[in-house]
């Protein structure tokens, strides 16, 4: 074994993937270490990729040219672009998955990729060499050295499974937790906290009776995640649902005791929008049935994932619930759902970059942060790996800022924020949501991609080939246009003002759109689909793009006035003591940064930029 | 200016008194109370104590002492007082033993209230209401101050703004939550409604801005008229009366003049103006009347006054909330009852030679002042910065309205829009408000 690699990416989960990936693209002589190659891009929880905010920031890493877009294309068996019928800002792309598939797809994209190797091993513990790490060592007691290590252990830090009474030590089901690492990033002075997440028992379908079930198709023309997918090939399936009923809550209810999370046995925070069944009926008495959705785990595997019951229940009472269940009345239960805790490191310990600012050299990525979810774990990998590499290469460190795209919004809240339950994306968070766009990643971030060179030629090539395609596009539909009288013969309800609009313009418009547009100009409807779509989306949120094109300039503005590393924030006067402390513990870099603060007052920033100014001053004095 | 120093002043106001309470603020409070009365007094606990000067123990005065350790003091810091004896020479001998202290120093204007703001024990609003109570000259203002400085005014920010979280919470959870089918649907049922009581709320609050703004300035009354109608002298009398506060700027009655009096508890500023007619003798005249124009137009209350011997010849655009006719001594019945009958409004008869008919003019003067500006009281928006912001809030929630659930995207932009707005009045919005309210109303996680 070879015991010397510009970067060692521990994990081969959805982060470190894409850390490992990010960083071989870069040319970094990179190891991903992990457990068992054969487990490398294994989905634990839901088998899905995407969603609203999800599905964003897989369309980003895409256009970065990392995997998780091109992977789940070729694992979708069921994809749905949620919120077609509204407009296109807060439309995300979805897809169940099929496991196997996903795991082949995604093994096959390492097993490719040049400047990467895979080491089984486990590792334990890193090598620290005057305050930097400088590598890892593992199990069987060998070192494995490396300028920069990106750590990605999801739910192992100290893993512990819950289900009923009984805990096991676990970092996910049937596999060992990893537990020097903490230790190790304790004595380092980092702070760590503790999380929880649960997953439900898993089905047999070929024992759930699913007629009478509701059905729920996919689309009929399913949307790609990647820019390079031209189409699905993948067989397409449904998804079926149910609900709970009277007699399920009543025995959750009766049960509760026994649930670790409420008799005190557990003690991480979970998170508010993935709770337990017990959660929820405990939370909204009220509510009388909750919906499950019976999601299939793959093509050729009966294994069923009823979304919408994690448990950490016994598992006597979690085969009682389920059998109250219509259609799962003598379904058997293939392994129970059950709680996980673990040890996260509070992500204010990380700079922009996501490298720990006690340990240079360290990145971390994914749940290990504390966040949930595949597609955020894949996006801060990207970005981990993106800056192992550049470490190593000696380049300065990159970040993605909030108007740029949802992995600069995730990682900005993340660093500056903290957490205090499992941070999940929504498009709520992200300020400039109009104009962040799942149909506009790829112009927003190739470019940067190309430029930093993370990104393929042939990705390369195919981006600014529908580049010339839409700057033709838009050509065209800015010249082609009607007078409003002409507007007004064709039908088209508009101002009788005597102007001019464009075929862009008309898209806009609610009472005329894309399709009426592309009926009165055969030009228009013969443009390729993306185009059209492209354009439509400009020319809709376009008001509202100049808007918030002013907001960016004031972020950004802000982000440029810069805080001194060296800044004293103990002897700052007029801080109260709660805003010391976050400052201190948070370190901006900019005034910017600082205001996004949690718990940041207007009074603190004024002070801050009062210093900032006196110092300037005695600078030029 | 440093702000780390320790703070003094006065808080009694300034001359001779029987008592003189002096604050002092910041770190070194708790030991200049050690230094200069022995010991510290029991926290909040009233303590009677001999004041020394610490060099040569000679006592200075005999005093009340007060300890307030921070943060839960008026200021958040530190903050000491010394009731002493309110005589000058006892108040210079205690600032002379406080001066001797490096970063120790005598208060700016406003500087207590400014470390409160900053050390997040006052909002913006209720600074603003302590600044208005401190100049507060009528019931009616006071009233007001204390409305905005004790927080009830920023409760109602609060109201409004955790209302707009709320609805936006409902638009979001449509969006991010569409694949729950439960949840996208009830999340938008009474969002229009809500929003639409919401803009009332606003608009109300907008509306009465103006009035509660004049509550705390002044409500300002300007008498017009031709030339030579009595003016001025109905002025006199009527300031005479009421025990006014005459500030009158320099210059003639070509000019313009102000007199300050209260009618029923609310600040009235009495305005007398150049007399009105076609062609002015000379350029100052002239000037004159442009200015008596734009009073008028700025005008809350507008008084005509004309009089029986002088012909009008200029008409004002507005109609005058009160009619006066002057010299009414001077007239028989007939020639009133003529003058009533061509009136568009009733007029009061004055004479301001006589004195007759004054008490009933200011009498009609104050319910019409009390009619329009009483009760303005509890108003929450009333200055020009809270205006601005509720105005730019509705005009959001207004746009919101105008989008439908497929375009619901640019219905939450323009709510979260109307947040910053409110928000900026008292303090801020954050996303994780709004994530908070969405999982509280809705069971989230399929």
């Amino acid at each position: 074994m070879r015991r010397k690699y510009d970067v060692i990416v521990i994990g081969g989960g959805h982060a470190g993937v894409e850390a490992a990936s990010a960083s071989a693209r870069l040319g970094a002589d990179t190891a991903l270490v992990t457990h068992k190659f054969s487990t490398i891009g294994e989905m634990s929880c839901n088998p899905a990729i995407g969603g609203l905010g999800k599905g964003h920031l897989v369309r980003e890493i895409d256009a970065l040219d990392g995997l998780m877009g091109r992977v789940a294309d070729q694992a979708g068996i069921q994809f749905r672009l949620l919120n077609r019928s509204k407009g296109p800002a807060v439309r995300g792309p979805r897809a169940q998955a099929d496991r196997k598939l996903y795991r082949q797809a995604m093994q096959a994209e390492i097993r490719s990729q040049n400047h990467l190797t895979v080491v089984e091993a486990a590792v334990c513990g890193f090598l620290i060499e005057h305050g930097h790490v400088a590598g890892v060592t593992t199990e069987t007691g060998e070192e494995l050295r490396a300028g920069a290590v990106v750590l990605t252990t999801g739910t192992f830090l100290a893993g512990l499974i819950h289900i009923g009474e009984r805990k096991i030590p676990a970092g996910r089901a049937g596999e060992p937790p990893a537990q020097g690492i903490s230790e190790q990033l304790r004595v380092a002075g980092l702070q760590l906290g503790r999380l929880k997440t649960g997953t439900p028992a898993r089905l047999d379908g070929r024992t759930i009776r699913w007629d009478g079930l509701e059905e729920q198709k996919g689309d009929d023309v399913p949307a790609p995640f990647s820019f390079l997918t031209p189409a699905i090939s993948t067989p397409q399936v449904s998804c079926f649902i149910t609900q709970t009923t009277a007699k399920t809550h009543e025995l959750i209810a009766n049960n509760i005791h026994r649930s670790p999370l409420y008799s005190g046995q557990i003690e991480g925070t979970g998170p508010r929008y993935c709770p337990s069944i017990e959660d929820k009926i405990h939370r909204f008495k009220d509510k009388s049935s909750h919906q499950i959705f019976l999601e299939p785990e793959g093509l050729d595997d009966p294994t069923v994932y009823p979304n919408g019951i994690s448990t950490s229940l016994p598992e006597d009472v979690q085969k009682q619930f389920i059998w109250t269940i219509p259609g799962l009345e003598n379904v058997s239960i293939l392994r129970p759902g059950y709680a996980i805790e673990y040890d996260f490191v509070d992500p204010r310990e990380l700079s922009h970059s996501l490298e720990v600012k006690a340990l240079p050299g360290l990145f971390l990525a994914g749940q290990i942060n504390g966040t949930t979810g595949y597609e955020e774990a894949a996006a801060q990998g990207l970005i981990a790996g993106l800056n192992a590499a550049r470490k190593v290469a000696g380049q300065e460190a990159v970040s993605f800022d909030r108007a740029e795209g949802y992995l600069g919004v995730m990682v900005d809240d993340l660093v500056l924020r903290g957490v205090t339950e499992p941070y999940r994306m929504f498009t709520s968070r992200a300020e400039y949501r109009l104009s962040l766009r799942a149909d506009n990643a790829d112009q927003r971030l190739t470019p940067k991609g190309i430029s930093l060179g993370l990104v393929g030629s042939h990705r390369e090539k195919s981006f600014t080939g529908r580049m010339v395609v839409l700057a033709q596009a838009r050509g065209l539909a800015e010249q082609l246009g009607l007078t409003s009288a002409a507007a007004a013969k064709l039908g088209l309800k508009v101002n009788q003002d005597g102007q001019r609009r464009s075929a862009l313009d008309f898209m806009a418009m609610p009472e005329v759109g894309l399709e009426r547009v592309a009926e009165i100009w055969p030009e228009i409807a013969a443009l390729p689909e993306f185009a059209k779509e492209a354009l439509f989306a400009d020319s809709l949120y376009s008001g509202y793009a100049a808007r918030q094109a002013a907001d960016v300039v004031a972020l950004r503005k802000e982000d440029q006035i810069q805080l001194p590393a060296d800044m004293d924030y103990a002897n700052l006067p007029s801080l109260s003591m709660e805003i010391r402390h976050k400052l201190m513990k948070v370190q901006p870099r900019t005034l910017g940064q600082a205001s996004r603060i949690e718990g940041m007052t207007p009074a603190a920033l004024a002070c801050l930029l009062g210093y900032i100014k006196r110092q300037s001053l005695r600078k030029t004095a | 200016m440093n702000n780390s120093d320790t703070i003094f002043a006065v808080s009694s106001g300034s001359g001779m008194a029987g008592i003189a309470v002096i604050r002092m603020s910041g770190p070194k409070a708790g030991r200049l109370l050690v230094e200069t009365a022995g010991s510290l007094p029991l926290p909040r606990l009233a303590s009677v104590r001999q004041l020394r000067d610490p060099a040569s123990q000679e006592i200075i005065d005999q005093a009340l002492v007060l300890w307030m350790p921070g943060p839960n003091s008026a200021t958040g810091e530190d903050v000491a007082e010394f009731h002493v004896h309110g005589s000058m020479a006892v108040v210079e001998a205690v600032f002379a033993v406080f001066r001797k202290y490096d970063g120790v120093r005598l208060a700016e204007a406003g500087e207590f209230t400014r470390r409160a703001f900053v050390n997040d024990r006052m909002d913006l609003v209720e600074a603003e209401g302590l600044g208005d109570l401190l100049l507060a000259r009528t019931e009616a203002q006071r009233r007001m101050a204390v409305h905005h400085m004790l927080g009830h005014a920023s409760s109602i920010y609060e109201q409004w703004r955790s209302e707009m979280i709320a609805i936006l919470a409902r638009l979001e959870a449509a969006i991010d939550f569409v694949d729950e089918h439960d949840v996208a649907e009830a999340a938008l049922v009474g969002v229009r409604s809500r929003t639409a009581d919401l803009i009332g709320c606003l608009s109300k609050a907008a509306d009465e801005s103006g009035r509660a703004g004049a509550v705390r300035s002044g409500v300002k009354v300007v008498f017009a008229g031709a030339p030579n109608v009595g003016k001025s002298s109905l002025l006199n009398l009527v300031a005479a009366r009421e025990a006014a506060i005459v500030s009158s700027r320099p210059g003639t009655t070509r000019d313009v003049i102000e007199v300050s009096i209260v009618l029923g508890g609310v600040p009235v500023i009495l305005t007398d103006t150049a007399g009105l007619r076609h062609d002015g003798e000379d350029e100052i005249e002239n000037i004159g009347m442009l200015k008596a124009k734009s009073e008028v137009a700025g005008a809350d209350i507008v008084v005509w006054v004309s009089s029986i011997d002088v012909q009008e010849e200029v008409r004002i655009s507005a109609l005058p909330a009160l009619r006066v006719l002057n010299k009414a001594d001077l007239l028989d019945e007939k020639s009133i009852r003529i003058w009533n009958d061509q009136a568009s409004s009733p007029v009061l008869q004055i004479s301001a030679r006589t004195g007759e008919g004054i008490a009933g003019f200011v009498t009609e003067l104050e319910k019409l002042v009390m009619a329009r500006f009483g009760g303005m009281e509890h108003a929450s928006v009333v200055r020009a910065r809270q205006k601005s912001a509720v105005d730019e809030s509705i005009q959001f929630l207004n746009d919101s309205l105008l989008h439908d659930v497929a375009h619901i995207e640019f219905a939450a932009e323009c709510l979260r829009k109307a947040c910053y707005s409110i928000a900026r009045v008292t303090g801020r919005v954050d996303v994780e408000d709004l994530l908070a309210k969405i999982f509280s109303d809705f069971c989230i996680g399929k």
